[in-house]
């Protein structure tokens, strides 16, 4: 059944004596769920804690005097504005302005960042990156840098969910949740040297923890014993979905831009050099044609990824209907308890309250349009830090 | 985990025989294949099914299968139970998570399934 050529993350092996179902992923051989069954997962990551093997994400560390420079040749961030510790979600954006991936940058130290991509994009994103150092030296007096691929000799663990801080808490005195959300910061855990990112992919609370290969096993052991529990990667599309994040590939491809994505925000493109920056500053002047929407089936039905939306059926006149859109994400929800979906629709039928029709295979389906998230966690109040 | 009184297809349903009424499901190997069924969409009962032919779809949180019926016949009865709650075709495939009732066309059809020991080894 395993195909030799995918890769294995260094938690491969516990994955499958867990008795996960183990699928190939953007060329990884990754759980996709474990004997508990993706529902039980994701009421395990909205009510206590949830860990993912997030070890197929790529990681690469660029350091040097001409990172800032080069990264703001490549990325929708603005560099020089990112803090040490802190992270920025930006996106990989072509000359067109499409979006070849979306990305978090770290900045760790004065001229060191880490720099988080999708598994799927690795070979595009790596040759993109390559074939952009050239500017630098028009940029910087002082272009050098270096980048490497960590993936391979790290490991990954997201831990997420209401008791994911206070579980990292108890393997590092109480150290974790002074860093703060969005931030990055390093420390042992439990004795393991880990660099810790308060970010994840969920809608919860949480950390992603890099470790080096070899103690990936103890740390999954040691969060599995605090109580977290093992989740897969269909667990980890529902929730995303839930907190309205989108997924590269689906929602978000060199087909889109960020505006018409709604991800304006992430779509910086005033700093020097930046491929991208005349594409985002005229798509920015454009009124967009069309809008990534959220929105929830009123019918009986599940959207999936693909299907056609149409416009009401007020609007057609007893017509053949009039497609204005596809998903480009969809599932049920166990936390909403019914079917949600994303999907870029023409922008007069894009308005919050707005009912649209799915065509789940022949059978039209109202859906309502409604604001993302689907889901968001209550503020707990501020813990004192 | 594959009972001897019912008929299986290599589409992974099952089917129990009485008289001429055919009650049909899906195997503990299908749903636990699918994972957890989050939605069950059935024929209205007086539909016409042929032997082999869709008759419904089943849906996980990840993915969508068609129901291809182990028999022909006339749909007399709907179980609204997996429809309302569709988690009951994993906790009792072969009970309360059946999905229709069937009054067979033509007997003989059986003979296209496979029993219990040759549809469990046709998974190995």
């Amino acid at each position: 059944m395993t195909d030799e050529k995918l890769k294995k993350t260094a938690l491969h092996a516990t994955h499958v004596a867990a008795g996960a179902r183990m699928v190939p992923f953007s060329g990884w051989d990754m759980p996709v769920q474990y004997p508990a069954g993706i529902i039980a997962e994701v009421n395990a990551v909205r009510n206590s804690a949830g860990i993912f093997d997030v070890s197929h994400m790529q990681r690469l560390i660029f350091e040097g005097p001409g990172t800032e420079a080069y990264l703001g040749i490549i990325l929708s961030a603005n560099m020089p504005a990112i803090k040490i510790g802190r992270s920025k979600y930006n996106f990989i954006c072509n000359e067109r302005g499409g979006i070849i991936d979306d990305a978090l940058v770290y900045r760790t130290a004065e001229h060191r960042y880490l720099l988080v991509i999708n598994a799927g994009n690795t070979t595009v994103d790596r040759r993109w990156l390559e074939a952009h150092k050239s500017g630098l030296a028009a940029l910087t007096k002082d272009p050098e840098f270096s980048v490497s691929i960590v993936t391979d000799e790290t490991a990954m663990i997201a831990i997420q969910g209401p008791s994911a801080v206070a579980i990292v808490d108890g393997l590092t005195g109480g150290e974790a949740s002074k860093i703060r959300k969005f931030r990055i910061g390093r420390m042992h855990v439990a004795g393991i040297d880990a660099t810790l990112a308060r970010t994840g992919y969920t809608g919860e609370d949480g950390f992603e923890i890099i470790v080096p290969a070899e103690q990936g096993l103890k740390l999954w052991s040691l969060l599995k014993d605090a109580g977290a529990v093992e989740c897969g990667l269909g667990a980890r599309d529902v929730l995303r979905l839930e907190a309205g994040l989108p997924l590269h590939g689906n929602d978000l491809s060199t087909g889109t831009n960020p505006f018409e994505a709604g991800f304006d925000r992430f779509a910086y493109f005033e700093g020097p050099g930046c491929i991208a920056a005349d594409a985002l500053r005229r798509i920015s002047k454009t009124e967009q044609k069309r809008q990534l929407v959220g929105f929830k089936m009123i019918g009986r039905g599940i959207p999936r990824a693909g299907l056609k939306i149409f416009a009401p059926s007020a609007n057609t006149d007893g017509e053949k209907p009039n497609v204005i859109g596809t998903v480009t994400s969809g599932t049920h929800s166990p936390t909403v308890d019914g079917g949600i979906g994303m999907g870029y629709v023409e922008k007069k039928y894009a308005d919050t309250g707005s009912h649209i029709v799915i065509d789940v295979r022949g059978r039209p389906i109202e859906a309502e349009i409604v604001e993302m998230p689907f889901y968001k966690r209550e503020q707990a109040a501020d813990s004192a830090v | 985990m594959y009972p001897d009184d019912l008929k299986y297809s290599k589409e992974h349903e099952w089917v129990r025989v009485d008289g001429n009424i055919a009650e049909i499901g899906v195997t503990v190997f299908a749903q636990d294949s699918l994972g957890d069924v989050v939605f069950v969409e059935l024929p209205e009962v007086g539909t016409k099914i042929r032997q082999f032919d869709k008759f419904g779809e089943i849906e996980s949180v990840k993915a969508v299968s068609d129901l291809y019926s182990p028999v022909g016949g006339t749909v007399i009865e709907v179980n609204s139970n997996t429809v309302d709650s569709p988690e009951t075709v994993n906790d009792d495939p072969y009970g309360r998570g059946w999905l229709i009732k069937v009054e067979l066309a033509d007997i003989g059809q059986l003979d296209a399934l496979m029993d219990s020991e040759t549809y469990e080894s046709s998974l190995e």
